[in-house]
């Protein structure tokens, strides 16, 4: 036994997989959209891009994709060109480390970065038409490519920040995010299928709220429902969290813009 | 306000019946709900849509605060000739939208 001991530790120390290496609680062969969970109408409405809300937004962050804005004059086409090229697969590496300043950034944060920093304009409120757009335009670009964040380097200690918060229990209801989306999916809940909890289709329009919203809002529609303490917008656990969400969503394609119930 | 509007078959052939759909990016503000603060928000509906083909009258839709945010509208009319469908609306804060779309036609 006490030879044993020592052996177990060394080949545990030898056996450290990078946090991709991971084994994710629900495998990739059962990872399954939330779409998947959705009602035939919902379903219809996302798959026609006439009938999908979402779609406006796209339209709109187009437009202002080529306007230039702020001091500086430039819009984003100047830097980035066409964004059906440049911006072809950009949100399925969201949540990332910004290299310049070594944060983690969602795809919303990178523009507000841009818009302030390279455009000189001021960024864009959390939630506003503005930013809603230009992240639906982007991330529409991605559209069925498979999520591909890296969780390693300078993001592993936000990986590991979102998953405990993943696993926490939190609020007057006392639940953690795993209770119902990993422990629970595919159960219903009042009217509701609970879905895998999956980030790979915002924003999403959301009939519920009759508009389009990021992901942050969605997070805060579910600490509101636990009843714990709504972090304000651009609170960094959402960044960690979003973060753990891609991880574990890793290989489902990007559905930008999604539409949910 | 912006708008998509879809004509379904193009190109149709004459006399052939076609259905026209538009979504309309609009809040649909019910007036029933309330700010932070608890001040009422004001009624924002769009009130009425038309949709003239080459001119004539083809739709007329009075809209009040039961419709959804961003209304998806759907008529049919009958293809009599090449042209264009010209919307419009207005809403309870007298705001004018409009959106055109060709119509394609075929002997």
């Amino acid at each position: 036994m006490s030879r044993a001991v020592p052996l177990l530790a060394a080949m545990l120390a030898l056996w450290s997989p990078g946090a991709a290496g991971q084994e994710r609680r629900i495998p990739a062969g059962e990872l399954k959209s939330g779409i998947a969970f959705a009602s035939p109408e919902v379903r219809a409405m996302q798959a026609d891009d006439f009938s999908n809300p979402g779609m406006l937004w796209v339209e709109k962050g187009a437009r202002l994709w080529s306007t230039p804005a702020g001091g500086a004059g430039r819009s984003c086409a100047d830097c980035h060109g066409d964004a059906r090229s440049s911006m072809k697969g950009a949100a399925t590496r969201y949540p990332a480390i910004d290299r310049a300043s070594g944060e983690l950034l969602n795809l919303e944060g990178r523009i507000r970065q841009c818009r302030s920093e390279r455009q000189g304009a001021a960024a864009p409120r959390h939630e506003s038409e503005e930013l809603l757009a230009l992240t639906a335009y982007i991330a529409h670009q991605s559209r069925g490519m498979p999520i591909e964040v890296d969780v390693d380097g300078a993001a592993r200690p936000h990986f590991e920040a979102g998953r405990a918060f993943y696993y926490r229990r939190i609020g007057q209801v006392n639940l953690a995010c795993a209770n119902c989306h990993e422990q629970n999916w595919g159960r219903t809940l009042l009217s509701e299928t609970i879905s895998q909890g999956h980030p790979n289709a915002y924003p999403i329009y959301r009939i519920e709220w009759q508009t389009l919203g990021s992901i942050e809002r969605r997070l805060r529609g579910c600490l509101s429902a636990v009843r714990a303490v709504i972090l304000p917008y651009g609170a960094p656990e959402y960044r960690d969290l979003e973060l753990f969400l891609a991880w574990r969503a890793k290989g489902l394609p990007v559905e930008s813009p999604g539409v949910r119930r | 306000m912006s708008a998509r509007i879809r004509v379904v078959p193009a190109p149709a052939k004459r006399g052939e019946v076609v259905e026209v759909s538009i979504l309309i990016q609009h809040d649909m503000e019910t007036g029933y709900r309330r700010d932070d603060e608890g001040r009422v928000i004001p009624r924002d509906c769009i009130n009425l849509l038309t949709c003239r083909y080459n001119g004539v009258e083809v739709f007329r839709a009075d809209l009040s605060s039961g419709i959804s945010a961003n209304p998806y509208l759907q008529f049919y009319t009958v293809a009599v000739a090449s042209g264009e469908l010209e919307f419009s609306w207005i809403d309870d804060l007298s705001v004018q939208g409009a959106a055109r779309a060709g119509i394609a036609v075929s002997e």
